[in-house]
């Protein structure tokens, strides 16, 4: 069985997966749309893989914001696989160019569905964290309404007291999805605010914790050791906590993402990555160098800013996003 | 990390030429290909890219690069030439209209920080140009966005014009403008709601409010961190709106931010302002020939310089190479330049100005905690006088005063006469040496 076979096959065999794609396709009209129609008009255009043709899709995939380096190994293994195979036609690189893209998604594991630690008794606690205006506030607000909606009892902690109008902000996403949120005043201690939400949380037998932290960029050391105190307050209150560090990714971030998961996972130990604001006209690759680089998997795209445009993270149906055309072509 | 800088990119082209001789055709490629990588690790748009490597190519293949003994820093500098013509100069004025209000829209992608620069804009134009602005909140969409505004508003102490969530961005704009009228502001400033440059309805939203108020300035705000899409985003906002400026954000973080040469080049307006950090005073007049070197991985050393000259008057300066010189360098005088230091800002702001300081981790971490500071500042302040003049005399009891004054314990005590002492040697041997490169002539490696 051919390679995309398998591909279409692994989509077909849950039809749940199906109205992901559906949903995929239509987040990702643009980036999907742009970058597979690149690739194949590049494969219309060169008829022999030579130079120019590597060098061209060279330009396909740092255009969508796929690492330097990501892209640089990537080339090479191709140019490699191409050799080995003793392969001259454009139209079989296709093939083999999907082929790579995926692996570095899904590593070994290519069955393996980023789900959320959820803990089946107890408290889980989630803790989000990014640079300024990632989206971290609303993709907790569409969380807490896909939770709760999942049955589980969701409380929310304002800990971002920092920047103007944060709490109220949060307060309005816990209105709209119908969950509680533990605040104190701005300006105070964001440490004591999420201790006092798992006391809180605590004493309503909530399942699920989401914590809301200030925006901060990476470099300011103070506001990550202010982080790292945040999350040393989790792990003395709730032993195993927390459950999952999400790490808010703006997808129209370049090459700084890397860095962002990088010196985020260092001082917070990121699980796992939020991609928001894939409906604009921003690729995504940058998913591909992080995979590739950090090894830290993405859990959720953000498709929009209305509470029900949080989709769960599923390799398969991304890649299928940006492969569509050619996979259907054949 | 992936990050390095142009010049460290080179160098292993440039040992290679180095012993040869002479640059052949082939060295340049091989150059420019390094010059090619790093500008698109800082995430200047491909395009873009394309353009000034076709530039710096001939350029290169001349007589200027192949020619000169110094190819690899020929090179650099054609580069950064380069970047610097596409920057263009330097253009911090704020339109001021014939007849007041002034109108200034403030437009861009959700998350850009539109609402804080309005702030922090608005608070230039009050200091530094003695104005009095009305802020409007056209936010209606994101939960809160009018309250973020008004409270920016209050720590400003400044009017906000707000008709709740329930109103009209267009009408809401319109009546700010008669408000401010009436009541003499020179100034409006518009903050309206992040949008994506392909959302038709709410990009027709914004035109409608250009229409309705005349705006003198429309500042597109963009996120410095901004990858690739930059081109997209400054194309569509500009042929839609044809905005006068544009400010960029958060250059405070550790992106190259290349973004701005791709913004640039796509719709030739002018970046303005610069926020340097989350305070509503961190608004700087933006400068192009300091973002080439950021974009180049050169560090921002012009910035640092400023800021030392700022803050370290000159009399000042010699007096202490004196006291290094002899070593006559007391504790007081420490005091006095940790002072000095603290003047420029928090220090992490410091390092990251500095090239190669995002590799340094070492550097981060470690010595850079405020907390540190202070408590340093605390011991050598509970000392005597004389103590801080003559360390020499401070004995195991006075030691122990000193410790219980500052509220710290011996330990750090000691450990902070070893560091003063050691750091005194070290002083000694860097003016000596100072003297004896100078009459050679300092240079930097890559100036
Ligand atoms: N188009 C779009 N906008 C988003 C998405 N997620 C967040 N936003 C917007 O981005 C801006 C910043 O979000 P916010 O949650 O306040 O960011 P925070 O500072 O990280 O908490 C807001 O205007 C949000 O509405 C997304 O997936 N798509
Ligand atoms: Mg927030």
């Amino acid at each position: 069985m051919g390679f995309m076979d398998k591909l279409r096959n692994r989509f077909k065999q849950n039809a749940e997966t199906e109205e992901v794609s559906e949903k995929y396709k239509e987040g990702m009209e643009k980036t999907r749309n742009s970058f597979s129609s690149k690739i194949n008009d590049l494969i219309a255009r060169y008829r022999k893989v030579d130079e120019d043709f590597f060098e061209e899709l060279e330009e396909v995939l740092i255009t969508a914001d796929v690492g330097v380096n990501t892209v640089m190994d990537l080339i090479d293994e191709l140019k490699m696989e191409v050799k080995r195979r003793n392969i001259k036609d454009t139209k079989e690189v296709k093939e083999v160019i999907s082929e790579k893209l995926v692996e570095i998604y899904y590593g070994d594991d290519s069955q393996q569905i980023e789900e959320l630690n959820l803990q089946e008794d107890g408290l889980t606690v989630l803790l989000v964290v990014g640079v300024n205006g990632a989206g971290k506030t609303t993709s907790i607000g569409k969380l807490a309404n896909q939770l709760k909606s999942e049955g589980k009892n969701v409380v929310l902690a304002a800990g971002d007291t920092f920047r103007a109008g944060a709490i109220e902000q949060l307060e309005v996403w816990g209105e709209r999805a119908g969950v509680d949120v533990i605040k104190h005043t701005a300006g105070s201690d964001p440490a004591a605010v999420i201790f006092d939400a798992i006391k809180a949380a605590k004493a309503r037998e909530a399942d699920v914790l989401i914590c809301d932290t200030a925006g901060r960029l990476q470099n300011k050391v103070n506001l990550m050791n202010e982080l790292e105190k945040v999350k040393r307050v989790i792990e003395r209150e709730v032993p195993g906590a927390p459950h999952e560090v999400l790490l808010v990714l703006d997808a129209t971030t370049g090459q700084n993402a890397l860095s962002q998961a990088k010196t985020f996972s260092e001082s917070t130990d990121v699980s796992g990555i939020v991609l928001t604001k894939l409906d604009g006209t921003a690729k995504g690759g940058i998913v591909l160098a992080i995979r590739h680089e950090l090894n830290i998997p993405v859990k959720f795209v953000g498709l929009g800013e209305k509470m029900e445009d949080l989709r769960k993270f599923d390799a398969n149906a991304f890649v299928y996003g940006l492969f569509a055309d050619m996979l259907e072509d054949e | 990390m992936a990050f390095e800088g142009l010049a460290d990119r080179l160098q292993s082209t440039i040992k290679k030429i180095t012993g040869k001789g002479k640059v052949s055709e082939q060295d340049v490629k091989e150059m420019t290909r390094e010059v090619r990588l790093a500008l698109l690790e800082a995430d200047v748009n491909f395009k873009v890219v394309k353009d000034l490597i076709k530039r710096i190519k001939e350029r290169a293949v001349g007589q200027e690069v192949m020619e000169s003994l110094t190819p690899g820093q020929q090179v650099i500098k054609v580069v950064k030439e380069e970047l610097t013509a596409l920057m263009g100069g330097e253009q911090s004025k704020i339109a001021v209209a014939d007849r007041p209000p002034t109108v200034i829209m403030m437009v861009g992608l959700q998350g850009a920080g539109k609402t804080t620069t309005t702030g922090k804009l608005a608070n230039l134009l009050r200091k530094k140009h003695n104005r009095s602005p009305l802020l409007v909140a056209c936010d209606v969409y994101r939960p809160a966005a009018i309250k973020q505004l008004k409270t920016l508003g209050s720590q400003l102490d400044m009017p906000v014009y707000s008709l709740g969530t329930e109103a009209n961005p267009v009408d809401i704009a319109t009546q700010a403008l008669e408000k401010a009228k009436a009541d003499h502001h020179d100034y409006v400033i518009i903050d309206t709601a992040g949008r994506l440059h392909i959302d038709t309805d709410l990009m027709g939203e914004l035109s409608e409010i250009k229409a309705q108020v005349k705006p003198d300035e429309i500042f597109l705000v963009v996120d410095s961190m901004t990858g690739q899409d930059a081109v997209n985003v400054a194309e569509s906002f500009n042929e839609q709106l044809d905005i006068t400026g544009v400010i960029l954000t958060k250059l405070d973080g550790d992106t190259r931010g290349g973004a701005a040469l791709s913004i640039k080049a796509v719709t030739d307006k002018p970046i303005k302002f610069a926020g340097m950090g989350e305070k509503l005073d961190q608004l700087e007049p933006f400068h192009p020939e300091r973002m080439a070197s950021r974009i180049l991985g050169m560090g921002d050393v012009l910035s640092l310089i400023e800021k030392a000259q700022e803050n370290v008057d000159e009399k000042q300066a010699k007096e202490l190479e004196e006291k290094m010189r002899t070593m006559s360098f007391t504790f007081d005088d420490f005091l006095e330049q940790m002072g000095q230091v603290r003047n420029m800002g928090p220090l992490d702001e410091l390092i990251n100005m500095l090239p190669g300081a995002n590799k340094m981790k070492g550097l981060k971490n470690a010595q850079l905690d405020e907390k540190q500071i202070s408590q340093v500042e605390a011991i050598i302040q509970s000392m005597t006088k004389k103590e801080r003049q003559e360390p020499d005399i401070i004995n195991a009891s006075r030691k122990k005063r000193i410790a219980k004054g500052s509220g710290t314990n011996v330990s750090q005590v000691n450990r902070l006469l070893k560091q003063f002492s050691e750091m005194k040697k070290m002083m000694k041997q860097m003016t000596n040496m100072q003297k004896g490169k100078k009459a050679k002539g300092m240079k930097f490696p890559f100036m």
